[in-house]
Order: structure tokens, then C-alpha cells, then sequence
């Protein structure tokens, strides 16, 4: 099966998932990002790579630290950055996808960032689009986040230098979660030789082990020599009910806390997509502790869609 | 009309006949095979002669469930289109599911199907009834008038009867008039929000799934119900390993029931939904390649008596979306015969044994004298040429419904004449 991100030749045209991208064209987001991170700290923050491009935010389900994080990176590649909250404009009068997105394209579009509740949605469009348009999966569904994946994994280099030898531990809602797949597949890819999850049965997708995975339903268990541990946020709606009894009991047996964090190797870091529930998933002593790099992930997160629109769509 | 089909292999899977010969038809029946059947052609002069040197004559195919999309969806079919569809498929019966709008559940709306169908004079056309007001799975249809005006069973199509209670009297008041009831094994809380087999593929596109054990927990509870009233028990689409097994056990204790596969789920698994390819999204979903071989294992050894191709014409608009939201289904009338000879090739099958699931088993399933080729017997007959590629195209097909997985495929058996009631309602150009 071809894979719908690449080129004929093998360069990336579309960025819609970790699964299936190449090694090499990992490293060299993360290497580019690395080159990025030294424009942010100029005072003059902005490279030309992107100058004359049009890059449309298509913001199908709400964000803001995404959304935000995109169009910094947008601007600081120099390109124009035109938002469109979807929600509320013709998706809503039933306009359907496609028309949607021919109709940005008639306004001469070159990149589109999509985020769509249904998984697959950004694999749709990147087949209707022309040749010289590029689309960037911000989030779909509980399918894939490639940018929040490839930061992760931005991060664990930045502080673990080699993924050689890592064992890294994903916590929470693993079915709900988009960011946990891309994840797991981006470690996949990168030779981390072991990824564990950790979480209720209730939170795990069918067949989970099939990524690769070692499945844990003891956190304490599953922390041990942890170098990487990342936390997922657990959605409000998912607290009570049929998947979960009550946050107070999620906390208490899949919350991270510093007595946990203990059984993890004592240089481990504390990743987590934000935005947090404290309390819930975290508490505030791990999140603001020694051991997290929750903030950096942020920082870094602009690098790294710098470096991916560039890669896509630079002049 | 007197037509001599000459020199064909004439299939009968009903009596296992696999030779050449002649075939004689004459007015609506078939009135003389192979040396009769020429002498009183030559007697009588045969009106027309058809010359199936090197092709296989068989009964016409006998669909369970061909949706025809009248009434109420007349943008995505019509009865026009898919009844070309259906001979050009070379089926010449075909069951149609009550999940029309509005839905099957009146006497006046079968009748007017059924005459809509007739005056077509292509395949013939079997209404099977709603049987649940609305298809809402709360009150009963007027069973015993859609009866008689035209309904050979009841079925609920894809919606769910969640309420047990009603389920229960639904068997017991079909059992009481000795009606068969179709249904689908689909437990309604355990497949809520699903749109792909929990498994695998799901997980990795992140999809919500529908657990195999949707399937088998609301067969566990049909089979104790046809246990408890003795109804008809027709179960549709079977998806799962688990189900082919129990089926098998519940045919060894001799109760009523029997089941069909939908043609696509013989050959596709979860792994074809590639990337969110939205003409895999079908009802019941494509499961793991072990459920499928189980499907084909149990349809050779015969405790799966059909196979139809669950037509569902979809429009491109609705199919152009997030898999999520794609609306389900797959055309299917022109594909059955095809799909069904790639089977018999692959599985090293006989061909009358093949062709006994789209003939005479589903026939018997309709509880109609069809599918068979002998001496009095409609002349309901297809004639294909078994090696012939057929290229799926989105123009080819006569069908409004352009969805398939198939499309871009080249499937050999090509059908080169279709006959209804001994009328030619289907001869292909390319000959």
C-alpha cells in the first residue's frame, strides 16, 4: 500500500501520522527542530522559509495551545497565517468537508493544519488536495497527533540523548488518546526497546499490544526504572460513568504522584501533552517538581512544527 | 417464446448436475433438457437460439438482500436502476430488507413495491416486512397482512430490537403464523458508537469498535429464544468465528435456524480498511482475518446456507467523509457472482457446490420454488462465461451505487444473458 504521506520519491508531502514514516525523516525533523530552537531564543525571531505561503488553520474540533503553537511556528517561518474556526462558521450550515477545504483552496492555500474530531478526517483531505497543497494532522479523533508525538520524542532526545536502552512509560486514558499513539509508534520507529502502558482495563483499546506495547494495570508495577514517564490527560467527561468511577479513585490509582515517581530511575522526566488535571492525572508536586519538562515540551513544540512546515512546504 | 440456450454447461446445484447439454425453454418454464430438448427445438423451431458453447448455464441467483432504495431514497437508487443492476448480475430473485422511508410496515407499501418491481419485469422482487412498527423495535407489525400482501419475512434490517421482551413476542407471534423472522445478531449497547471490528486495525486508527462478542452475546439469546418458541430463525451478515460455531452446534441439535454472509465479508477483513478507506465501512464490520476464514470454512461445509451481496447503493457524497461518518455499506448485485466464483477458485471448490449458495440454498431460505434448472422448473437462468474478466469500474456498473471496495478490480465471470421467466431481460454488448 503506498503510504499517503510520501512523495513518489520518498520526501514528505503530507505529515498525517508517526505509523509508517521512515527513520530518516524523523531524524531529520527532530535535527531541523534542533537548528529551530535557536530562533526562538534570537531577538529577531523569524527565518524566511515559509515567506509568500499561505497557511490555513482548520480548526475542526476546539484548541487553543495547538492552534496557537502552529500559527507561531507559521509566523516565525514567515508565512501568513489565516485561522478559521469551523466549528463555528459553514461545517455547521452543512457544508461538507471537501467542499470546505476546495473552497479555501480557491483562496490559494499551500498548508493546511487540520484537527477533526473524526479519525481519518486529515487522510481525506490530503487526497483531495492539489499537488502543491500539504496537509498537517493536528489532532484526529483518537487516530493520530504527529507534531504533539514528534515533540515527545523532541523531548526524550533532548534529555535522554539516545533512545537506545530507554523504557518508557505511557499513563491513563491510552483508548481516548491520539497523542499516545503517536507516541508509541514514533518510539516504535525510533528502537526504544521498551514501551509500556499503564492504565484500566477500561482505558485500554482492543488488541493494544499489537502496537508493541507491554500492558500494565498496576501503575506502581509499571513505573519501575521508568527513564520516560508521560502522563495523558484524562477528559472531564470520562471522570464518571461507564469507564471510570470517580477521578478521586482514578487519582489514587493511576494519578502521578511523588511516592510513585519514587519507583521510576531517579533522572527520569515527567512528560505531559497538558493541559493538565491536576490532581486528577498529576498532582502538582510531580508537575512542578524536578522532574518534569512539561514546559519545555511546549517550548519545544514550536521547533518542532517549524521544522515540519518547512520540511513540507519551505522554499 | 421458445429459446434453445445450446451447448452450455448446464449447472443444477440442487441435484449436483455439472454436464453439457441443451436447454429448452419455452414461454415461462424450461421444458426439455439436452437430446429432447434439441429434437424439439428442431421439431418446433426454437424461436431463438442461444449458443453457450464454453459457457456455463446456471438457475438465475437468488439475492437475500438487495436494498432497492424505494421508496424514500430515490437520490441514491432507483428501482429503474438497481433492477438493471440485479439482471446485469445475473440474479433473478432478490429479497429486499424493510429499511426503506418509509419503512416496510404496511400492506399498501409492499403492494406498491411489489407492483413497482413488477411492472419492471426484471427480477422478480420478494418484500421482506418490517417487523416492528417504524422498525423502532416497540410494536408489532400486522404481520399476517403484510403477509399476504407480499412479505416472505420479517426483519428489522440494521436496527436494533434492544428491548428482550419485545424481541421475545415478536418470535412468539411470527412462530404462532409459522413466518419466518431474519435478524441480524447484534447486541445494541455492546455496538453503540462502534464503526470498525474492536481489534487491531481499530486500535491502531484509533476507530471505535464493535467487539466480537456484540455478535455472539445477541446470538446466544436468539438461539435460546427459537429454543423457547420454535420461530424461523434466518440470522444475517454473520461476521464472527464465534458465530459460525455456535451456528454449526445449533444446526447439530436440529433447531430451525439458518444464516448468510454478506459476499464482501468472504473476502475482505479489518485489514482492507487501509487508510480509512470509507468503502470498507460496512454493517457488520469487516472483522479479523481469522473471523473471515471461519466465514469461508463455514460456508463450504454448509452450516452458512447463502451468501448475498447485502446491496447498499450509496451516493459518493456519502462516502466522501471521515470513515466515522461515511454511511455504511457497499454495492453488491453485480459483484455477487463474481465474488462467489473467486471464492469456489480460491477454496478449489466445485462450481455447482459454489453456485448452490446464491441458488438453491437461498431459495430455500425465501421458501421458493427458484434456483434449480429442471423440467418444469422457472425458466429463471443466467448465462456466464466463468473466466471472462469483468473490470469494476464506477461506470460499468449498472447500479446507482458506485461504492465498493472492489472498484479498479478485474474479478472473471462475465454474465452474457439472464433470463426471467424465460424472458431475456439482460444480454451483454460484449457479445
Amino acid at each position: 500500500m503506498n503510504n499517503p504521506q510520501l512523495t513518489a520519491s520518498g520526501a514528505l508531502q503530507h505529515l498525517l501520522s508517526v505509523e509508517g514514516l521512515p527513520r530518516e525523516i524523523l531524524v531529520q525533523i527532530l535535527d531541523t527542530a534542533e537548528s529551530f530552537c535557536g530562533v526562538t531564543e534570537r531577538e529577531v525571531k523569524k527565518v524566511p522559509l515559509l515567506r509568500g505561503k499561505s497557511v490555513f488553520n482548520l480548526f475542526f474540533e476546539p484548541s487553543t495551545r495547538t492552534r496557537t503553537t502552529f500559527e507561531i511556528a507559521a509566523k516565525r517561518l514567515s508565512a501568513d497565517v489565516i485561522n478559521l474556526n469551523i466549528a463555528a462558521s459553514s461545517q455547521t450550515k452543512g457544508e461538507s468537508l471537501l467542499d470546505t477545504v476546495a473552497n479555501l483552496s480557491a483562496m490559494q492555500a499551500d498548508l493546511f493544519i487540520v484537527r477533526h474530531a473524526q479519525a481519518g478526517a486529515p487522510h481525506l483531505i490530503a487526497r483531495h488536495v492539489k499537488p502543491h497543497e500539504h496537509v498537517i494532522n493536528a489532532g484526529d479523533g483518537r487516530h493520530a497527533h504527529p507534531t504533539q508525538g514528534l515533540l515527545d520524542l523532541y523531548t526524550i532526545r533532548h534529555y535522554k540523548k539516545d533512545f537506545n536502552g530507554l523504557t518508557v512509560a505511557v499513563v491513563g486514558d491510552i483508548l481516548h488518546s491520539r497523542v499516545a499513539r503517536s507516541l508509541i509508534h514514533g518510539l516504535s520507529i525510533l528502537g526504544v526497546p521498551e514501551v509500556r502502558v499503564i492504565g484500566p482495563q477500561t482505558l485500554m483499546p482492543a488488541r493494544v499490544e499489537a502496537l508493541g506495547v507491554r500492558v500494565f494495570h498496576d501503575m506502581r508495577a509499571g513505573l519501575k526504572d521508568c527513564d520516560v514517564v508521560v502522563m495523558l490527560r484524562l477528559q472531564n467527561e470520562r471522570m464518571r460513568g461507564t469507564l471510570l468511577p470517580s477521578a478521586q479513585e482514578f487519582n489514587k490509582h493511576y494519578g502521578l504522584t511523588a511516592e510513585k515517581l519514587a519507583l521510576a530511575k531517579s533522572n527520569a522526566i515527567v512528560m505531559h501533552p497538558g493541559p493538565m488535571n491536576r490532581g486528577v492525572e498529576i498532582d502538582s508536586s510531580v508537575a512542578d517538581g524536578p522532574h518534569s519538562v512539561i514546559l519545555p515540551q511546549v517550548t519545544f513544540g514550536i521547533a518542532v512544527r517549524m521544522a515540519v512546515m518547512s520540511i513540507i512546504a519551505g522554499n | 417464446m421458445r429459446i434453445l440456450i445450446a451447448n452450455g454447461r448446464i449447472i443444477d446445484p440442487a441435484s449436483g448436475r455439472d454436464k453439457v447439454g441443451n436447454l429448452l425453454v419455452d414461454g415461462e418454464r424450461i421444458v426439455a433438457l439436452d437430446a429432447e430438448a434439441e429434437a424439439r427445438s428442431r421439431a418446433d423451431h426454437a424461436s431463438r437460439v442461444i449458443d453457450a458453447r464454453g459457457l456455463v448455464v446456471a438457475p438465475g441467483l437468488v439475492d437475500l438482500s438487495a436494498r432497492l432504495r424505494e421508496p424514500g431514497f430515490e437520490y441514491r437508487a432507483t428501482l429503474e436502476s438497481e433492477m438493471d443492476a440485479a439482471v446485469a448480475g445475473g440474479v433473478t430473485s432478490l429479497a429486499c430488507p424493510p429499511d426503506t422511508d418509509p419503512p416496510l410496515d404496511e400492506p399498501g407499501l409492499v403492494d406498491m413495491l411489489r407492483r413497482r418491481a413488477k411492472a419492471q419485469a426484471r427480477a422478480r422482487v420478494y418484500p421482506v416486512g418490517a417487523l416492528t412498527v417504524k422498525l423502532k423495535g416497540e410494536a408489532l407489525t400486522e404481520m399476517a397482512e403484510l403477509a399476504e400482501s407480499g412479505c416472505v419475512a420479517f426483519s428489522q434490517a440494521n436496527e436494533p430490537l434492544a428491548d428482550t421482551q419485545v424481541l421475545w413476542r415478536a418470535l412468539q407471534y411470527a412462530a404462532t403464523f409459522g413466518f419466518p423472522v431474519w435478524l441480524r445478531a447484534e447486541n445494541a449497547h455492546l455496538a453503540r458508537g462502534g464503526v470498525a471490528h474492536d481489534g487491531e486495525v481499530a486500535t491502531r486508527l484509533g476507530l471505535p469498535g464493535i467487539p466480537a462478542f456484540a455478535e455472539t452475546i445477541a446470538l446466544g439469546m436468539l438461539l435460546e429464544l427459537v429454543r423457547a418458541t420454535g420461530a424461523r430463525l434466518h440470522v444475517c451478515r454473520i461476521s464472527t468465528a464465534g458465530a459460525v460455531e455456535m451456528l454449526r452446534r445449533a444446526k447439530a441439535e436440529k433447531l430451525p435456524v439458518s444464516c448468510d454472509v454478506g459476499v464482501h465479508h468472504v473476502h475482505m477483513s479489518e485489514m482492507d480498511l487501509g487508510f480509512f478507506d470509507s468503502h470498507c465501512r460496512l454493517i457488520p464490520p469487516l472483522r479479523s482475518t481469522r473471523d473471515r476464514d471461519a466465514l469461508r470454512a463455514g460456508l463450504a461445509d454448509g452450516t452458512i446456507d447463502c451468501v448475498c451481496s447485502d446491496h447498499t447503493p450509496v451516493d459518493d457524497d456519502a462516502k466522501q467523509t471521515p470513515f466515522g461518518e461515511a454511511e455504511p455499506g457497499a454495492t453488491g448485485l453485480e459483484l455477487l457472482l463474481p465474488l462467489v466464483l473467486r471464492w469456489a477458485e480460491q477454496e478449489k471448490l466445485p462450481l455447482a457446490k459454489a453456485l448452490a449458495r446464491i441458488t438453491s440454498d437461498p431459495a430455500h431460505v425465501l421458501g421458493i420454488d427458484k434456483g434449480r434448472i429442471a423440467v418444469g422448473a422457472s425458466a429463471d437462468l443466467v448465462v456466464f462465461d466463468p473466466a471472462a474478466p469483468v473490470r469494476i469500474t464506477a461506470e460499468g456498473l449498472k447500479s446507482q451505487g458506485k461504492n465498493s471496495p472492489f472498484l479498479g478490480y478485474e474479478l472473471a465471470g462475465q454474465v452474457r444473458c439472464t433470463l426471467v421467466a424465460g424472458n431475456p431481460v439482460y444480454e451483454s454488448a460484449a457479445r
